[in-house]
């Protein structure tokens, strides 16, 4: 009896510290992942506050820094026209989100509220273009914006970019998921479609929409293909350009620090963004953001 | 009613003229594009129609390279990201403290601008004069001579650009897989303990075939994602990606396009419809082996 106490004892202890152990592993990768994601985000501030002749008299490069500067930061918005990408950008970023949620929300209300004859075939069809692949439509898109003159125009930066017919889609689910009542009952009211799109279901929808608002401004913040083919004259560079333009013929090759100083502040908004709506910018994107 | 209909329309018409015009009409226009011969974009005439823009494109060194690249990346990133992902995953479900933070630094890369941190990569690895760069410090430690991995040899340029690709397409990857195995219905895992099953058997046997579906959505998304790639080149190697031997194919398309030895929409058009059906053709075969493989649920839905 007191012998199979102590073998049950033994096994608890050994899975307890095989528990243990395995314990410490997972927390070891983990750890390591970590480092791996942070570090490039740590050596880009870090080499954005060391000086130009310390960064450059560096053979070997060191992990900390003990007078930092803020001097590279002067320099990203003096030098070379950051400020200039930065402004382009928040505008072709507001513009092309605003225009997309006026175009979204009435498809989206037209499909899900309205009745009309060829519905469900409009939206078949709709629902089919979300497999055609930007790179087959973009040659087309660039020859005719050309043909227009609208290259290195706002215009011609932020049209083709408008749509989404998988934001149509998401919108015009959750559109769906409120109570027919509602809408009957504004009917006798006397209220109008447009009315109760503004009144009723866009507050209710709100978290929707602003989590498709989100994923629309990380993928504006972030578009480089359309605006590297459209734009050419430096005044209309969006960041991505931007930084491009600034590593080919900015500061001369080898001020990286401010190049770092201008990649942080390019990173920044969006990682600011990120963690005041964590958790709406991850459940939008495991519904719908495909990156890579 | 006829009035009824004509202003959901006129809802509808915004989307309607966007689509058909930036989507639809490309979309056609560019097979037209792939087999008018000899178009000159300033006249807007060409020769005839045929099949030559295909085949000036399939013997193009550039477009064989940059076909090369791009099956490289494809073969090493999707396999060694989505295990990274599983295993990251896995462990991530299996602890309570600091999982929030471990998600939220993860999800980090998602958020970057590709080119703004490439270019922090870049850094990292290259060797200049002045510098052999942290990447090389770090190898001397192990007493490996320095390499140039952005201007040097192919397999390091190579490397470099997995790497980085792998380190960008993570997020998605173990966000969407942490969300799979919090949705496996604990009672499986419970009845296997009660019968003393072990973890690793029950990883295999449970959780795996639980998550299959995922797992597959994310090697389809990981192929055509990595089919595509283009900006993590750029960020790397610089705009002139065919200089660097590791243009990828979308590369070739914009570079036929636009830019240096561009002004050429009836070669790109070609070679983004050869993209296409590359990545279809991939789609469906692994459609064909998920069948086979991947546990749709009892009623097979």
């Amino acid at each position: 009896m007191e012998k199979q106490t102590t073998d049950y004892q033994k096994t608890i202890r050994a899975e307890r510290q095989q528990g243990v152990l395995r314990n410490i592993l997972v927390y070891v990768l983990l750890f390591l992942w970590a480092v791996i994601v942070l570090f490039p985000f740590y050596w880009m501030l870090l080499t954005s506050v060391k000086s130009y002749g310390s960064y450059n008299a560096e053979h070997t490069p060191s992990f900390f820094t003990l007078h930092p500067t803020l001097q590279n930061y002067q320099d990203a918005f003096t030098a070379v026209p950051l400020g200039r990408y930065l402004a382009n950008t928040v505008f072709f970023t507001v513009v092309t989100t605003a225009a997309m949620l006026l175009v979204i929300t009435l498809a989206a209300f037209a499909f899900a509220r309205l009745k009309f004859t060829g519905k469900n075939l409009t939206f078949t069809l709709f629902l089919s273009l979300m497999m055609i692949p930007n790179e087959l439509v973009i040659i087309t898109n660039f020859v005719t914006i050309t043909n227009l003159n609208m290259r290195n125009t706002f215009s011609g930066l932020i049209l083709p970019s408008i749509t989404s017919v998988f934001y149509i889609y998401l919108l015009k689910e959750n559109f769906e998921q409120v109570p027919d009542e509602l809408y009957r009952a504004a009917k006798v009211d006397g209220t109008s479609d447009l009315k109760y799109l503004l009144r009723v279901l866009m507050p209710i929808c709100r978290p929707t929409l602003i989590t498709v608002t989100i994923l629309k401004v990380i993928e504006c913040w972030n578009s480089y293909v359309w605006p590297r083919l459209i734009t050419d004259d430096p005044n209309y560079y969006l960041v991505s350009n931007g930084i491009q333009e600034i590593r080919e013929n900015g500061f001369g090759r080898e001020n990286i620090p401010a190049m770092m100083a201008a990649v942080v502040v390019i990173s920044a908004p969006l990682i600011v963004l990120f963690l005041v709506f964590r958790n709406k910018v991850m459940a939008g994107v495991s519904r719908g953001g495909i990156k890579g | 009613m006829e009035k009824k209909s004509f202003k959901a329309w006129l809802y509808l018409l915004p989307a309607i003229l966007f689509l058909g015009f930036f989507l639809v009409y490309p979309l056609i226009d560019v097979f037209i594009y792939s087999f008018e011969e000899g178009y000159n974009s300033a006249s807007q005439t060409y020769y005839g129609i045929g099949w030559y823009n295909y085949s000036y494109v399939l013997h193009d060194p550039y477009f064989l390279q940059a076909i090369k690249n791009t099956f490289l990346l494809v073969i090493i990133t999707v396999p060694l990201s989505t295990l990274l992902a599983l295993l990251i995953s896995a462990a991530l479900s299996s602890i309570k403290p600091l999982r929030r933070a471990f998600q939220t630094i993860y999800f980090l890369p998602y958020v970057t601008n590709t080119l703004a941190v490439g270019l922090v990569f870049m850094i990292l690895f290259k060797k200049t004069p002045y510098t052999d760069g942290l990447i090389n410090l770090m190898l001397a430690w192990f007493g490996a001579g320095p390499v140039d991995f952005i201007d040097g040899p192919y397999w390091a340029k190579m490397f470099v650009l997995c790497f980085y690709t792998i380190w960008v397409v993570m997020p998605f990857k173990i966000l969407i897989l942490t969300g799979a195995l919090a949705s496996v219905d604990q009672s499986y895992y419970n009845a296997a303990r009660v019968d003393g099953t072990s973890r690793f058997r029950i990883f295999m046997r449970i959780t795996l075939p639980m998550i299959s579906p995922m797992i597959f959505y994310l090697v389809i998304t990981g192929f055509i994602g990595a089919f595509k790639a283009y900006s993590d080149a750029v960020a790397l190697f610089g705009t002139n990606l065919n200089a660097a031997g590791m243009n990828t194919i979308v590369g070739y398309v914009y570079d036929m396009l636009y830019g240096e030895g561009g002004g050429y929409p009836s070669y790109a058009s070609a070679a983004a419809i050869l993209l296409f059906i590359i990545v279809l053709t991939i789609t469906c075969i692994n459609l064909l082996v998920s069948r086979r493989k991947v546990y749709y649920g009892k009623a097979n839905n």
